[in-house]
């Protein structure tokens, strides 16, 4: 077991070496240091001096990736290769553009994300499973060909429309909660709702759809026969041996984007003004700052690749058919 | 003068392969059967005709010229106008020229906002003054209601005789090629007792053709959804994002199949280190969130834009550029689901029997590739193809409001959705933009979703049977 873990931690490195190099050559090969000093002077008819200063400033003042100016190891080191991706591997996030610890950022804003995408996940997933099973139960009658449309016609339905109509419909017409905004210990709660419920509303279409056809699946086999001919009831049949089962591919699936959930959600947080680390990225976006969007890139892969290790070994600890290999 | 963008021309290339691929699939009973089979589903062909409808409105949008002005160059030659304006402009000139000052509501006779109107005796008054075009036919305000039901009345006239004109055509024309009597096909539609479900499609054309004739009725006398900020007409702006709707849903997959299909046949054929390398790129790609890639991606071209602006004939220009910037970025973090798709399905096929004899018999990988595994992997890729449009279509809206979309100046629904969120805040609400925008995109995408379900269930050999 810890054979195979070391194995796949050892193969994550290739990737994210990859994944750096992509960056780089995306952000520093694109375009010039003296492009982005431009765009973030914003300036037109900004001066070579300005441009120099800003470069010195945030450290973009040196070669890209060999530096012939000095001697030995700093040849290497002391350039913008080494300073700005390099030192992503070891966290090292440093500087935004704006002159903030990037490391700090992240480690205050990624609880409220958690707070917020944790909830949704776990009551995502048991309304999700409800429904596809109440529709599984109801098979090929016209509860679930209803059900079906309604899926269909729910995740046609842009997300943002699901906010806004929330937003609408609970906070500036009933009063119900806050439209938007964060607050810290218990006081979050009556801010949390609403972004909630309608992340999990928005899960509905495709998450029910996708587990109803999970169920309808393991409802054709052979042992859900052997079950019925038993003389077991479709209720315990449903609940004991198909939900049993369906929950290899469905957790499997969900294991995969736990890592994740640090990094919050990009539209549902900007729109309710929850500082978490997905407004951070919208921010860093928005307002150009390529340190933040570029420690985003790399954290985001980092959390992706160890989400499809946990995925390989949550597959075999609930199926004991796999085997490590 | 016609002017040719990148889309257009890329969007037209997507249009002459279609048809080819469906004059070459008609002469095949096996690639004619599995359409067969959408077409006995009555949803299908009714979101076909919706979906068609949009796409007629996309390519109408797609063929672009410049007006010649009036003035000439000294030397005598003609000049043209910098703005670029297509042949759907042409079409709903009136819908683009007749603009207010401000917001108004649907069908509103009155601007949105008060205004100080000087009045005949001198005095002054804050009062919501006349449209200039919306409802000036009316003497008196009042009579609006019966105005709209008029215009309804007619245009409904309109669109059903044009229908029946349309409908009978195409019976006889059926009939003629099927070698039946035209009154017993028709009974059989009406009965919906073909195999194809004619009567389907042709009950959406008719909702459709009264829906689009009432619009255009009511469209001479009224803004029917709104006018916005500067007044421009709502219905004028959605209709146009349906092109830029349409140009990411289609042409980031243009962009990605040819990348998907060679590499994922390839990975799948050779195995090996060709395997290793593949599966390397793929999972690299797809290590990196979506939306983040998409994110640096858009930043870095707004730098290179941005500082290249002056190489750029029109704003338009690089609008559409920019558009065709963000295809190809969507294609480069969509391709990696169907290349592992495929490698899976061709590492199966490899091994199967007719593959092995071509290869005991000498033929060469490239024509054991095109003539073995390519077509027995299309399917997949009709599935993926029908299946991503619709999420690139509310992808689209989404990566606007994150500002790392299309370009502002552009008309998108993402970009109504973005500028109308603002207004929310108002008293009375601004809801028109919202909803215009919600109900076109809605329409589309789900008149796509349904669609692709109808193909995924026919062309899918495990669904098959069922």
């Amino acid at each position: 077991m810890i054979a195979y873990i070391v194995r796949r931690l050892l193969y994550a490195i290739p990737i994210l070496i990859g994944v750096n190099l992509l960056t780089f050559v995306l952000f520093f090969v694109v375009n010039t240091p003296d492009d982005i000093a431009r765009s973030q002077l914003g300036d037109r008819r900004v001066t070579q001096e300005a441009i120099d200063s800003w470069k010195a400033v945030n450290g973009y003042d040196r070669p890209i990736v060999f530096n012939t100016k000095v001697a030995g190891v700093e040849k290497l080191t002391n350039t913008i290769f080494f300073d700005k991706s390099v030192r992503l591997f070891a966290f090292d996030f440093g500087r935004s553009d704006s002159g903030r610890d990037i490391s700090y950022d992240i480690s205050q804003r990624m609880w409220p994300s958690l707070v917020i995408a944790v909830p949704t996940l776990l009551v995502g997933i048991l309304v999700n499973i409800t429904f596809a099973m109440l529709i599984a139960f109801f098979r090929a009658t016209y509860i679930d060909f209803w059900g079906v449309v309604l899926c269909v016609i729910l995740l046609s339905i842009s997300s943002l429309f699901y906010i806004i109509a929330g937003q609408y419909l609970l906070s500036k017409l009933f009063h119900l909660v806050p439209i938007s905004g964060y607050d810290t210990g218990l006081n979050a709660l009556k801010f949390l709702i609403l972004p909630v419920v309608i992340s999990v509303i928005h899960g509905i279409g495709s998450g029910t759809r996708w587990y109803r056809t999970i169920f309808l699946e393991e409802i054709g086999k052979d042992y859900v026969r052997t079950a019925r001919a038993k003389g077991l009831g479709e209720g315990i049949v449903l609940f004991r041996h198909v939900l049993k089962n369906a929950m290899i591919p469905i957790l499997t699936g969900v294991v995969v984007v736990l890592p994740l959930l640090f990094m919050g959600s990009l539209i549902t947080e900007s729109f309710f003004g929850i500082p978490g680390l997905g407004s951070y990225t919208i921010e860093g976006i928005q307002r150009q700052d390529f340190a933040i969007v570029r420690s985003m890139v790399f954290l985001g892969s980092v959390l992706y690749i160890f989400g499809l290790i946990l995925t390989d070994i949550s597959y075999t600890l609930v199926d004991p058919r796999v085997r490590f290999s | 003068m016609l002017v040719l963008f990148w889309t257009d021309l890329l969007i037209f290339v997507l249009l002459a392969a279609a048809i080819a691929f469906s004059v070459y699939a008609y002469r095949r009973e096996h690639l004619r059967a599995p359409w067969r089979r959408v077409g006995r589903s009555r949803v299908a062909m009714g979101a076909l005709v919706i979906l068609s409808a949009y796409v007629a409105v996309g390519l109408l949008d797609s063929i672009h010229y410049r007006q010649e002005l009036e003035t000439r160059t000294a030397g005598g030659q003609s000049q043209y106008s910098n703005e670029v304006l297509s042949l759907f402009d042409w079409m709903v000139m009136p819908l683009k020229t007749r603009g207010e000052k401000t917001y108004s509501a649907p069908f509103a006779t009155h601007l949105y906002a008060k205004e100080t109107v000087e009045r005949a005796d001198g005095s002054q008054q804050r009062l919501y003054p006349r449209l200039v075009f919306g409802g000036a036919q009316l003497r008196d305000p009042a009579e609006r209601g019966a105005d709209i039901a008029q215009r309804a009345t007619i245009g409904a006239l309109k669109g059903s005789a044009l229908w029946l004109l349309v409908a009978t055509f195409v019976v006889q024309a059926a009939a003629w090629r099927s070698g039946t009597g035209f009154r017993l096909l028709a009974a059989e539609i009406r009965g919906d007792l073909t195999m194809t479900r004619w009567r389907a499609a042709l009950l959406t054309f008719l909702v459709l053709l009264v829906i689009v004739f009432v619009a255009a009725e009511l469209s001479s006398g009224y803004h029917i959804l709104g006018t916005d900020k500067v007044g421009e007409s709502v219905f004028y702006q959605t209709l146009k994002s349906i092109r830029t709707g349409l140009v990411i849903g289609t042409l980031t997959t243009l962009v990605m199949l040819p990348f998907a299909i060679l590499l994922g046949i390839m990975a799948g054929y050779f195995g090996g280190w060709v395997d290793d390398v593949i599966q390397y790129i793929y999972t690299t790609l797809n290590s990196i969130p979506g939306v983040l890639l998409i994110a640096a991606a858009v930043l870095m071209l707004q730098v290179y834009l941005d500082n290249r602006s002056a190489e750029f004939a029109s704003v338009a220009e690089r609008a559409d550029l920019r558009l065709l910037f963000l295809c190809l970025i969507l294609g480069v973090t969509s391709w990696t689901g169907l290349c592992r798709y495929l490698r899976g399905e061709s590492l199966k096929l490899r091994e199967i029997d007719y593959v092995q004899a071509a290869t005991a018999l000498g033929v060469g990988h490239f024509t054991i590739i095109v003539r073995h595994l390519l077509p027995n992997v299309m399917h997949i890729v009709l599935i993926t193809v029908v299946l991503d449009f619709s999420g690139l279509v509310l992808a689209e809206a989404v990566l606007s409001y994150v500002q790392i979309g299309v370009d502002p100046t552009m008309n998108s629904w993402g970009n109504m959705i973005n500028s109308a969120r603002l207004e929310m805040a108002r008293e009375p609400i601004v809801w028109w933009s919202l909803f215009a925008a919600f109900l076109f995109m809605f329409t589309l995408v789900l008149a796509a979703n349904l669609f692709s379900d109808a193909v995924r269930d026919a062309f899918d050999p495990r669904l098959r049977n069922r």
